[in-house]
């Protein structure tokens, strides 16, 4: 691993520096910087595309898997293609974060798909931080896709975050949903600069009694754009919620284009969203406390992406 | 000591709210500013905050001249104000609210402490959001606790901390504001109608019309409170809003 690498591990995979506890797939500029299975976690690497299969045991539980993926420099395009298959009764943790540096004038981008299979009645928390590093004129880009089937009574909570530094980014999430099968997303996403982000989210609940829980925070500064579509279709008995909210620093611009299709009688959705500025009073409030303005803004945002 | 001299504020549509206050609020007392709604009470309590601005007069704390200093200056100058309408925060929780209003970071003790002096359980409640979820007299409470958290006030102002709080938590809340100032000496000035506050008050200034109607001791204008004074001809004279 070299040097720029470690830096973006320790922000966005919780590394401290020390040895990865049980099984890890770390990837270096395209480049495969370090693997490890477990006993109930086996990663290999996929034969016909760059990338992982991860084969998760119905025996693993309260295990984390970490599969970070760094581009230390400019002029790469790393697209990889990382599929999970989780057994039916397994809990796990899976850790993807991303970091994009370039500091050379050229373009760096990463573009990771996934495909996660749940088995019935597992569980799996898949957390996902981004950043993007460095100066200079080359973008930084970070492409996610994300899809998802769960089987019935399967659990998958998604929490992903976008911290800074990504030129633009285009994050697309599809799943299908198997009966009492739950999907709970929670993304957060701040841009700045000329910075822009789209997000797209498609969850069909197909089994009886499924249900989603989308929730998206952004904070969009600068002249940042960002656009958001979230597409929850209820083809059966079953409840949908999605919330987004978004506020706008300076000339910072949202565009949000929620839809819900109930397909069924039972279906049972719901869609709330919010675009504004900060609320002065906020602002006066923390004031009172003792902040000055900027204080006051820092807190408020920090608050809203983090809850 | 807090001192308003000759204060006059207006809209910026240009009428006159505040007609030239002269007050005084002594150290270590509890003083209540009652009067009929819409008579300047907020306007005055805002004022002392820093969140408008007076067209004239001056404003001294302890002979500063604190009239120029900003909201943030006042606070940190030792001016602690709870809101008649709580402001809700979408991710900051109760806990962040008390650390930043005490200045440091807080125990669980501490915040399970602040938060009982106003009705709360603090384990349930301090890793709440600050937000819609909680109900109108939740958010209340968690004002009043914020400015209860404070420890470098030199005066303390509560505009109407009895809006949406139940009798149970209201009770608390008398015994609050009561230990502030026997134990803890603090000064406090409280905007309020009820009856309960203005009979631990030490002191009452009844505002009207933008005006010190009258002023004094507890015992001398409570009486014409609740009785009705001689110069008003409403009927509902033992109503508080509607004796004045």
């Amino acid at each position: 691993m070299n040097e720029k690498t470690k830096e973006i591990l320790r922000i966005v995979s919780e590394w401290n520096g020390g040895d990865f506890k049980g099984a890890f797939n770390i990837r270096e500029d395209g480049q495969c910087a370090g693997r490890q299975s477990s006993e109930n976690i086996r990663i290999e690497s996929k034969k016909d595309a760059p990338g992982l299969e991860i084969y998760i045991s119905g025996k693993a539980r309260g295990e984390t898997v970490y599969i970070p993926a760094c581009v230390t420099h400019g002029d790469i395009d790393d697209l990889v293609y990382n599929d999970f298959f989780v057994e039916p009764g397994a809990d796990v943790t899976v850790v993807a974060g991303c970091g994009v540096h370039t500091d050379d004038g050229h373009d760096a981008r990463h573009n990771g798909i996934h495909r996660f299979f749940l088995g019935k009645g597992s569980h799996v928390l898949y957390k996902e931080k981004h950043i993007g590093t460095g100066t200079g004129k080359g973008l930084k880009r970070i492409d996610p896709v994300t899809d998802c089937e769960l089987d019935d009574d399967a659990v998958l909570e998604m929490d992903t975050i976008q911290i800074s530094g990504v030129d633009s980014t285009t994050r697309k999430t599809n799943a299908k949903l198997g009966a009492r099968a739950k999907l709970i997303i929670h993304e957060r996403l701040m841009t700045d600069g000329n910075e822009t982000a789209k997000t797209e989210f498609n969850v069909e609940m197909n089994g009886e009694d499924s249900g989603v829980d989308l929730v998206s925070r952004s904070v969009a500064k600068g002249e940042s754009y960002q656009d958001y579509h979230s597409v929850i279709k209820g083809n059966c008995r079953c409840t949908g919620h999605s919330e987004c909210d978004a506020i706008l620093v300076g000339n910072g611009r949202v565009n949000a284009a929620p839809e819900l299709f109930a397909g069924d009688i039972d279906a049972s959705l719901i869609h709330e969203a919010a675009i504004g500025k900060i609320a002065g009073e906020q602002i006066i409030k923390l004031k009172t406390l003792g902040l000055d303005d900027e204080e006051a803004e820092k807190k408020i945002i920090e608050g809203f992406l983090r809850g | 000591m807090l001192e308003l001299k000759n204060i006059k504020w207006s809209l910026p549509e240009g009428e006159e709210i505040l007609k030239g206050i002269d007050i005084t609020i002594p150290d270590g007392q509890l003083t209540v500013i009652t009067g009929p709604n819409g008579g300047g009470k907020t306007s005055l309590a805002k004022l002392i905050a820093g969140i408008i601005t007076p067209s004239e007069g001056r404003i001294l704390l302890d002979g500063t001249d604190i009239t120029d200093m900003g909201i943030t200056e006042r606070s940190k100058f030792g001016v602690g104000y709870a809101f008649q309408q709580p402001v809700r925060f979408k991710g900051i929780t109760v806990r962040d609210l008390l650390e930043l209003a005490a200045g440091e970071k807080i125990s669980d003790e501490k915040a399970c402490e602040l938060l009982g002096k106003v009705g709360i359980c603090g384990r349930e409640y301090i890793d709440r959001s600050v937000d819609a979820s909680l109900s109108g007299g939740e958010s209340k409470r968690i004002e009043i606790a914020t400015v209860l958290a404070r420890s470098s006030s030199k005066i303390s102002v509560f505009d109407e901390p009895e809006a949406g709080i139940d009798l149970w938590s209201f009770t608390c809340l008398i015994d609050t504001f009561k230990a502030l100032k026997e134990e803890h000496g603090e000064s406090l000035l409280i905007i309020s109608h009820q009856e309960r506050i203005l009979e631990i008050a030490d002191n009452i200034i009844v505002i009207a019309d933008g005006k010190v109607d009258r002023e004094g001791k507890r015992e001398e204008i409570l009486p014409t409170l609740l009785h009705g004074s001689e110069s008003c001809s409403c009927p509902m004279g033992r109503n508080l809003e509607g004796g004045f």
